[in-house]
């Protein structure tokens, strides 16, 4: 059963109206500005995770995409210190960048299936910090640090952006521009999942060879989604190292790949909200328990175990069963 | 040269034994373990325990980590992944299990043993120093048994009543059920019987290189690797890849050494061109 478009629209005003400004109100009411931090990591690491799904969505396990989140945030960093791009101009960059390293790199890979891409994906992650140890451009384990904060934005003489650096609140700045990417991610992955090329990648889930013995041009596809699943990466891990000013080979690590990977399957693979869902409620609650000192990680992977075990289909899948119920 | 081979041989057999335990819960219950660095770690901290703390002899250390690795690992399987495995609409369910498995393990060791790194006494001292080899003989001691450890292991896949109906159950699932194998079962004791590979390694290589809290998420990674070369859930392949992974990485070492610490890189590089050539690895099922 499909919500009709009324509720549906409503649905997607309601969240804007929360996230635009039912959240800024709030936190500027209860003073708690460190909020903006998390919220916008959430965000960020929401759009990676999205990527992820895609490649789930073409029946793949993607454990690589720290190593986008990496790339995509020196790219960022060495363009802006190197070659004095402006951060706005070097966003875009950093996600084509990755997508065309990701069409390089999926070509060969991604005629690989089940766990063999799984660890290939994870090995990537290690490349990609080992490499970053290696190369001269990246400076080593000492990383790129003090990048300068996002300048401003201008077109035709019209500000749209305003230099980050004179805002009273960078903060929210960054969380507006994170929310804003996040919406508009969302928004494309909604649309791509439910247009003739997502009927296809589900296709691609079910059968390859099915697919491909009725005209479906699978290599294709798959290096598509894989790309703009990257993409995804690099435009976050580049706006993570504007946040932070810095980027170092541990910034995005085989931990944060498998972390893209867990807010995929706890929000639900079957759905294109999950990733946002899942995201969310993993780092709250990573955060929340963090006064519980040094039981913090038992009870964070206990819970996890035992909502593997409850709800096994993610999250979202329990707004399903009520329904139907219902 | 003949110290690279022998530094690769020990490697090897080490990292076989590894490999092995991963490769054969993944061939039972397609389910790939990221908890398996975590259980070796557990393995070398028992054995620290028993062996270095409470000073009992080493054998009992290695099968006091054997056995309450195995009996670990039993009741994850029966009652972790065999629940989410029956009521997961998709098998890749079982991957956030396992790591999530993988960080409470994790969060144990680090909550009882502590994040520093523990080393035990030698098992033998001495070096041995002839024909161009210098090894201790404690490295010659733990290889040796890696080795012997290995072949009573595919001995008892290939012989047994047990192996017999665990290499049915690898090959097809179902067919072996419908010619009265009792799957739950052996699934159960073949999880456990990886467990407690792990759990052994761990015990045998705490002499040597000690143990710390943070190694395993890095041992998990050279297994899969280790597994990927030689293809997944295969006896054979597992075992081959223990020892070109051990080879590789002690040439490596040698011939790569004034470039500084690029061998991973380049191993890691040699392995996407491989898998891009080969995608089952050198022995795997196809899509495995």
């Amino acid at each position: 059963m499909t919500p009709n478009r009324n509720t549906r629209i409503s649905a997607v005003v309601a969240f804007l109206t929360i996230v635009f400004v039912a959240v800024p109100v709030a936190i500027s009411a209860s003073g708690r500005f460190d909020l903006y931090y998390t919220l916008t990591s959430v965000a960020l690491l929401s759009i990676a995770s999205t990527g992820v799904w895609l490649t789930f969505y073409i029946g793949r396990i993607n454990i690589g995409q720290g190593a986008y989140a990496l790339m995509g945030g020196y790219v960022s960093a060495i363009l802006v210190m190197n070659h004095g791009w402006s951060f706005w101009l070097t966003l875009p960059a950093a996600g084509l960048f990755c997508a065309a390293a990701s069409v390089l790199i999926g070509l060969p890979i991604l005629r690989l299936r089940g766990v063999y891409f799984a660890m290939v994906t994870l090995v990537l992650t290690e490349v990609a910090r080992l490499l970053a140890l290696a190369l001269p451009i990246t400076n080593g384990a000492k990383g790129i640090v003090s990048i300068p904060l996002p300048g401003a934005l201008s077109v035709f003489g019209i500000t749209l952006i305003p230099d980050f650096a004179t805002l009273q609140n960078s903060r929210l700045a960054f969380y507006l521009l994170a929310v804003t990417l996040m919406v508009v991610c969302f928004a494309i992955m909604y649309r791509l999942v439910n247009s003739r090329i997502g009927k296809l990648c589900q296709s691609l889930q079910q059968n390859e060879e099915l697919a491909s013995s009725i005209g479906v041009n699978i290599a294709y596809l798959r290096v598509i989604a894989y790309a703009v699943s990257s993409f995804f990466g690099g435009v976050s891990g580049a706006i993570f190292a504007a946040i932070s000013q810095s980027i170092y080979p541990s910034s995005f690590t085989v931990t944060d790949s498998v972390n893209f990977m867990l807010n995929c399957f706890l929000g639900g693979l079957g759905y294109v909200f999950g990733p946002m869902l899942g995201t969310l409620v993993l780092y709250f609650g990573w955060d929340l328990l963090f006064q519980t000192g040094q039981f913090q990680l038992l009870i964070y992977s206990g819970l996890m175990i035992v909502l593997m075990l409850v709800l096994p289909n993610g999250l979202l899948s329990l707004a399903e069963t009520t329904r139907k119920k219902g | 040269m003949e110290q690279v081979i022998a530094n690769g041989l020990y490697l090897g057999a080490q990292y076989a034994l590894i490999a092995l335990g991963l490769t054969l819960i993944f061939a039972l219950m397609n389910v790939l373990n990221f908890a398996h660095g975590q259980m070796y770690v557990l393995g070398g901290f028992i054995t620290y325990t028993v062996y270095g703390q409470l000073g009992l002899p080493f054998v009992v250390a290695l099968l006091a980590s054997g056995v309450t690795l195995a009996v670990i690992g039993a009741l994850m399987e029966k009652f972790l992944f065999r629940t989410v495995i029956r009521r997961s609409h998709r098998e890749e369910s079982t991957m956030l299990l396992a790591a999530a498995t993988a960080f409470f393990f994790d969060a144990v060791i680090l909550l009882l043993f502590g994040e520093k790194q523990r080393g035990v006494p030698k098992i033998v001292k001495g070096v041995f120093n002839d024909v161009g080899i210098i090894m201790p003989y404690d490295r010659i001691v733990v290889g040796a048994l890696a080795i012997v450890f290995i072949a009573a292991f595919v001995l008892y896949m290939q012989y047994s009543r047990v192996g017999r109906a665990m290499r049915a159950l690898a090959q097809d699932r179902v067919a072996a059920q419908l010619m009265g194998v009792r799957v739950d079962r052996y699934s159960m004791i073949g999880f456990a019987m990886g467990a407690m590979l792990a759990g052994v390694v761990g015990g045998l290589l705490v002499t040597i290189t000690g143990v710390n809290s943070g190694i395993g998420g890095p041992i998990s990674i050279k297994a899969f690797l280790m597994v990927m070369i030689g293809g997944a859930g295969v006896v054979g392949g597992a075992i081959a890849g223990g020892f070109i992974l051990g080879m590789m990485e002690s040439v490596g070492l040698t011939v790569l050494r004034e470039y500084g610490d690029v061998t991973y890189l380049v191993i890691f590089a040699a392995l996407m061109v491989f898998l891009s050539v080969r995608p089952n690895g050198l022995m795997g099922k196809p899509w495995g």
